[in-house]
């Protein structure tokens, strides 16, 4: 077993070497897919198992340059398929008329915001919309430094607040559902685009707080605490998990995500078979990356669209928060 | 101050010492004694400077080379499970266990071959004019002076340029021929210094003789030039793709890929004329672009996969860096002047 994968691995390493080693189905047919990096870990598992089933009779290529940068190439006709973690704004739909892009709206998961603490934080056992958005609004900067200065039933520890940067459409989530208004939060945070530097900051902080994707708090549950949020007082508390973004009562921090589809790649058979397959193994494998499934008719629902030629968008181009997946299926319906 | 045994050793016995005062002139004598005493004195502190210097310097080194040697042998440990030869063949994929870096290391090598085929000639060609055929007037210090710029221009300049120019200027697209023009320019004015650098320190006799016997500016090129500065040149040239190797900027500006599980078309086909460019066209990854999104992944089975890579990716820098030394080994053996 080992000589044959030494030798196969061999084999290939010196061919390599000399070119590239050579596949048999020359000028096999290609669906192009970039955007948003949260969207790419359910595009990945498709593409993944789609190019193993068709055994590589048609190929298809998945790039990450986030919501806003797939809109640009998508809107500039670069791309068949973009992945969007927000609904399409105003002037990404105007930059498509412009360039006579029209497009299918496909939403495929939903994914649930999780705000974390660490382990040994003993304090924090729920948290209200209200006193996050204390601590993360503008006007906290330098002046909300301690727990205390939030509730002062907590500690009078230091807070050290770790979030994504400014170009992710989970700090634009974030800060609209919490703070009011979308990139409106305060500056002195750490910041990265690699949500394992937020998480390696929580769990070596005691007075550490983030905020991420259900995901890497699914993968890091020994590290991280994950904290319920309370949406209004007088509400109770959820916790962040399958169950309760499904029945919709994690809020608001429960984010439907989108692919968008051009008509015109909708035309070619490639893509046609690649949406089918989407659309039936969608909810399986957005399961397994840790990602909420729809319902199996809202997957059904956007094949209908598709074969009505039902286009555009059910947003208005304006950020919103706090949409469940009942209120997505019935404003799906209406398009 | 106190001397060392050693420098008191090194200076001659003072019987001797005497001789060098006018003779009959005691007070010469005890002059020549005192100074004896603080020139010894002087050595002493030299010294001792030299031996800090040292010891500062192979502090210097032992820093460098220790912090090397701990993020090389903690990626090693941290990636070594993952070192199988079925990591080399198998394209990436959402399970840890299953990913492989087939495609990454195949689209390096084939960028990293474009790079060499643009940036080697230009580069060297360049670097001849420049050297041996430039007239010396304001044009060419404008020249000169922008080359050695442009070799600490920031890579994203590059990426950004080349997103203008290669894809959509020339409709190049996202190819492995954009990533490797990118690359070759990259690099380029490391080549062209690289090949100056080598041919400035051919001496200038041997040119003299070659046009004493009247050969011309091509064949003195031809004939010693090119041959007794190959081993620098192809020096530069290495340690320019060992910079280009790594790089990851410019390339996710024009737009490579992070997942792809297929390779490009093969050069070499079995119908007439055996070879295509069709890969030039393939869209592609790179080594660093997937090392980067492994270790951006919750999964912390993901981050074992990057180490494993991240190693083979300075194996793969360091057997560049052994040619270079072997080649310029090599070359200045055959060196016969």
């Amino acid at each position: 077993m080992i000589s044959t994968n030494f030798k196969r691995a061999v084999s290939v390493l010196s061919f390599g070497l000399i070119a590239a080693a050579g596949t048999a189905q020359a000028g096999a047919t290609l669906v192009t897919i970039d955007g948003s990096s949260t969207v790419y870990p359910v595009t990945e598992a498709v593409a993944e198992e789609f190019q193993i089933s068709k055994k590589g009779a048609i190929r298809v290529t998945v790039g990450i340059s986030g919501t806003g940068g797939g809109f640009k190439k998508f809107c500039r006709g670069e791309v068949d398929i973009s992945g969007a973690s927000r609904p399409i704004l105003k002037s990404e739909m105007e930059a498509c008329a412009k360039a006579g892009i029209k497009y299918f709206e496909l939403p495929v998961a939903f994914d649930a915001i999780t705000v974390v603490v660490n382990p040994k934080n003993t304090f924090l056992n729920q948290v209200t919309v209200e006193e996050l958005k204390k601590m993360w609004e503008p006007a906290a900067q330098g002046k909300v430094a301690k727990w205390k200065d939030i509730n002062p039933a907590w500690p009078d520890l230091p807070l050290k607040l770790f979030g994504p940067g400014a170009d992710s459409g989970t700090f634009d989530y974030f800060t609209e559902a919490v703070v009011g208004k979308a990139k409106s939060s305060r500056g002195d945070f750490t910041a990265s685009e690699d949500d394992n530097v937020l998480v390696q900051g929580v769990s070596q902080d005691k007075g550490g707080l983030a905020y991420f994707g259900y995901a890497y708090y699914a993968e890091n549950m020994a590290r991280v605490k994950a904290v319920p949020i309370v949406d209004k007082a007088g509400k109770t508390a959820v916790s962040p998990s399958m169950e309760t973004v499904i029945s919709g009562k994690y809020q608001p921090l429960s984010r439907p995500i989108f692919i968008y589809l051009s008509e015109k790649a909708w035309q070619r058979a490639e893509v046609k078979e690649f949406i089918a397959f989407y659309m039936n193994q969608g909810a399986k494998l957005a399961k397994e990356v840790k990602y909420v499934p729809l319902p199996a008719k809202a997957y059904e629902g956007n094949l209908e669209h598709l074969k009505k030629g039902k286009l555009g968008t059910v947003f208005g181009g304006t950020p919103e928060v706090g949409i469940t997946i009942e209120e997505l299926m019935k404003r799906e319906g209406k398009l | 101050m106190k001397q060392s045994p050693r420098s008191l050793r090194s200076l001659p016995p003072r019987g001797h010492v005497s001789t060098f005062g006018r003779p009959g002139g005691t007070d010469m004598a005890r002059m020549a004694r005192k100074d004896i005493g603080e020139i010894r004195g002087i050595i002493a502190r030299a010294k001792r400077l030299d031996v800090i210097f040292g010891v500062a310097g192979l502090l210097a080194l032992g820093l460098g080379l220790l912090t090397f040697a701990t993020l090389f042998v903690d990626m090693a440990l941290d990636g070594y499970s993952r070192l199988t030869p079925d990591f080399f063949t198998e394209f990436p994929s959402r399970r840890a266990e299953r990913a492989g870096i087939l495609s990454a290391w195949v689209g390096t090598t084939l960028v990293m071959l474009v790079t060499a085929c643009v940036a080697v000639p230009l580069g060297v060609a360049a670097g001849i004019y420049l050297e041996e055929y430039a007239p010396r007037n304001w044009v060419t210090d404008i020249i000169e002076i922008n080359i050695a710029n442009l070799a600490g221009v920031p890579s994203i300049i590059y990426g950004l340029l080349a997103l203008g120019l290669f894809v959509y200027e020339f409709s190049l697209g996202q190819s492995i021929l954009t990533a490797g023009l990118t690359l070759a320019l990259l690099i380029l004015p490391v080549v062209i210094v690289a090949t100056r650098e080598a041919i400035r320190s051919i001496p200038s006799h041997i040119r003299e003789g070659a046009y004493a016997l009247g050969a011309t500016k091509w064949q003195v090129v031809q004939h010693h030039i090119l041959p007794y500065s190959m081993g620098g040149i192809m020096t530069g040239v290495i340690i320019g793709m060992a910079r280009a190797i790594g790089e990851t900027a410019p390339i996710i500006t024009i737009g490579a890929l992070t997942f792809i599980a297929f390779l490009p078309a093969s050069p070499v086909t079995g119908t007439f004329p055996f070879l295509s460019f069709e890969w030039l066209q393939s869209p592609f990854t790179v080594m660093p672009i997937q090392i980067f999104n492994w270790t951006s992944r919750p999964d912390p089975n993901f981050h074992a996969n990057a180490a494993a890579a991240g190693f083979v990716l300075v194996l793969m820098t360091l057997t560049m860096n052994g040619l270079a030394i072997w080649l310029r080994y090599r070359i200045r053996r055959n060196i016969k002047w």
